[in-house]
């Protein structure tokens, strides 16, 4: 008796949840509806674009299999991306990591001024890659004698001329100058999430590691970094996924040149510049495969963290 | 009660004991000498990050007739703001398109935003937490990967190359993160307040109204400053999808500086206007600016 009874009412409770969820997933459905098209459904589309070989955005496409995806391992253009990518990724995430930390540990001293200092380090992160990229043209411009200007006259003008460089147009190695506008943007928001990680520990901790004797470097080297560390992984990610798809900030420093070329650069003038839309989308296909790698396992671990 | 201390009095004996009068003198030395080395530091980055904005508005105020490669960290002689103007008369289309734009985009995406928020978080249903990473994962999307049959989508409903497209298309790709903000933001909200609205008898729709909207307030000025700046700031949607009447500031900055007729006093001041909305925004509601910044680590 007692048993039938609590099976109604589960029975009851289940009718109800139901009646529940469908006002539910009705009212979050258009979002749902408009993500499944503009994310999944047009990623499907790039994928099967990139299986043809298909000049113009109407052309009738001929299915070529992954013609364009071999075709392009052995595009020379398409390894100075390689190179373009990994070099600025490591020197984009590189420094803006450490710089992050190191002004996260600094303002994390309790002195008078901290507001003002925190504000100027994390401004330029609220105007866009295209500014930043038109006033580091200028900072960064590589030409020589009566025309040294920019960062190299300032260096020339206070005696650091060894420092005076071609930034960008230094062969090989110019993405790296593209890396520093891209650096003076995030590391103050590097340095924000590290500083709310810092702030998140209890200043217990810290005492208890000072009663013991320990010096403040190994406090902040044995103690507090291990517990920030998933901060770093975030700032990574997101550091990471920017450093992939640069685009913007290239353009308004340095417009499309082949020593400058990146992915994104190569799928937009294959794609806009010449019509070859399956070689174009296969570049892209390419970056977001890049992205997916490292994000996708993220945000799964991040569910399954909130989850417990 | 003489027993019990004043506020004040406990405030100024923990403050005593945290700082101690006892410190001998070399401590005190090196207490100030790391104070010094700590500015000297903060002062040094401040310069990094200082320096280009100090640039910008140097040149800009400078008269055209100072304005040469050698000389372009010297004081200008007198201030003069015709390049202002010179920027303006360029920029101020650009201006109006970015408005018409951002408003709608920022109002509606947040909205949107919020009514996901609610059902992720207070009305869930089995699989919700899947959709939910399944839209987060828009977020992180490189553009590229959407460019060309967005192109093709935005040109079939005949929006190719004015506002509305582009108003559209940023209202989706910020789906998943004002999503997110609200979503984190009504986690904090105790289920039993909308608990009670059930039992009392309100419906879902009912319940966000009169319980949860008007407690929302801080979500959505985090949530509209978010889009706000990332609609300004964009730059790929923009160029791909509009056409000249349509352009919005970057694109039209990116052009100023990309010619070689415009003086550079005038580029510069035409890109400190081009970002005076979003550092004002950042200045005075810098709080809500940062929450939602740090919403993008995925960290409510």
């Amino acid at each position: 008796m007692a048993i039938t009874q609590a099976k109604a009412k589960k029975a009851r409770y289940r009718l109800k949840d139901l009646k529940a969820w469908i006002p539910a997933m009705l009212l979050l459905s258009p979002s749902v509806i408009l993500l499944a098209i503009f994310v999944y459904g047009f990623i499907g589309i790039t994928f099967s674009i990139s299986l043809n070989e298909q000049k113009g955005s109407g052309a009738e496409g001929t299915f070529i299999g992954f013609d364009n995806y071999v075709a392009l391992l052995d595009d020379q253009r398409f390894h100075i991306d390689i190179w373009n990518t990994a070099l600025f990724s490591a020197v984009f995430i590189g420094v803006s990591l450490a710089l992050g930390l190191g002004l996260a540990i600094l303002l994390d001293q309790k002195f008078k001024g901290e507001g003002f200092f925190r504000t100027v380090y994390l401004f330029p992160m609220a105007i866009s890659f295209i500014v930043s990229g038109v006033i580091w043209r200028w900072l960064m411009n590589p030409a020589t004698g009566d025309r040294t200007t920019g960062l190299n006259l300032l260096f020339e003008n206070v005696g650091l001329g060894f420092l005076v460089n071609e930034w960008h147009l230094t062969p090989t190695w110019g993405m790296a100058a593209i890396a520093l506008p891209a650096i003076w943007q995030m590391s103050g928001y590097t340095m924000a999430l590290f500083l709310a990680g810092l702030r998140s520990i209890p200043d217990e901790v810290k005492e208890a590691a000072r009663m013991d004797g320990a010096s403040e470097f190994s406090i902040y080297w044995r103690i507090i970094l291990p517990m920030i560390s998933p901060v770093a992984l975030s700032a990574i990610v997101i550091l990471g996924h920017i450093s992939l798809k640069v685009f913007d900030l290239i353009i308004a420093v340095a417009g499309k040149q082949l020593i400058l070329d990146v992915p994104s650069i190569y799928m937009w003038s294959t794609t806009y510049d010449a019509y070859n839309f399956g070689r174009g989308a296969t570049l892209a296909v390419y970056i977001l495969v890049s992205v997916a790698v490292f994000v996708v396992p993220y945000l799964i671990l991040t569910n399954r963290k909130e989850k417990r | 009660m003489t027993m019990q201390m004043t506020k004040k009095e406990l405030k100024a004996q923990v403050k005593s004991q945290r700082r101690p009068f006892n410190k001998t003198g070399l401590s005190a030395v090196r207490h100030v000498s790391n104070r010094a080395l700590l500015y000297g530091l903060l002062i040094l980055f401040a310069a990094f990050f200082l320096l280009p904005l100090y640039l910008v508005i140097l040149t800009s105020i400078k008269p055209l007739d100072e304005i040469s490669l050698s000389a372009m960290w010297d004081l200008p002689t007198g201030i003069d703001f015709s390049a202002y103007a010179l920027a303006w008369e360029k920029l101020a289309p650009a201006f109006a398109n970015t408005f018409t734009l951002v408003i709608p985009a920022a109002i509606i995406a947040s909205i949107l935003g919020s009514l996901n928020g609610y059902v992720l978080s207070k009305w869930k249903f089995p699989g919700s937490n899947v959709i939910f990473t399944l839209m987060l994962f828009g977020m992180f999307i490189p553009y590229q990967a959407i460019l060309i049959p967005l192109s093709n989508t935005v040109r079939d409903l005949g929006l190719y190359g004015g506002t509305t497209g582009l108003v559209l298309v940023h209202i989706v790709y910020g789906l998943p993160i004002m999503t997110l903000i609200f979503r984190n933001f009504y986690l904090g909200i105790p289920d039993e307040i909308v608990e009670a609205a059930r039992v009392d008898g309100a419906g879902m729709l009912k319940t966000y109204t009169q319980v949860i909207l008007p407690l929302s307030v801080p979500a959505f000025i985090v949530a509209i400053i978010w889009e706000f700046t990332a609609v300004w700031n964009d730059f790929l949607f923009a160029v791909v999808l509009t056409g000249p009447k349509a352009w919005p500031i970057t694109v039209a900055l990116n052009n100023i500086a990309g010619s070689q007729i415009v003086e550079w006093n005038v580029q510069m001041s035409a890109a400190l206007m081009a970002s005076i909305p979003t550092i004002l925004v950042y200045i005075l509601l810098g709080k809500y600016f940062m929450r939602g910044m740090m919403s993008g680590a995925l960290k409510g």
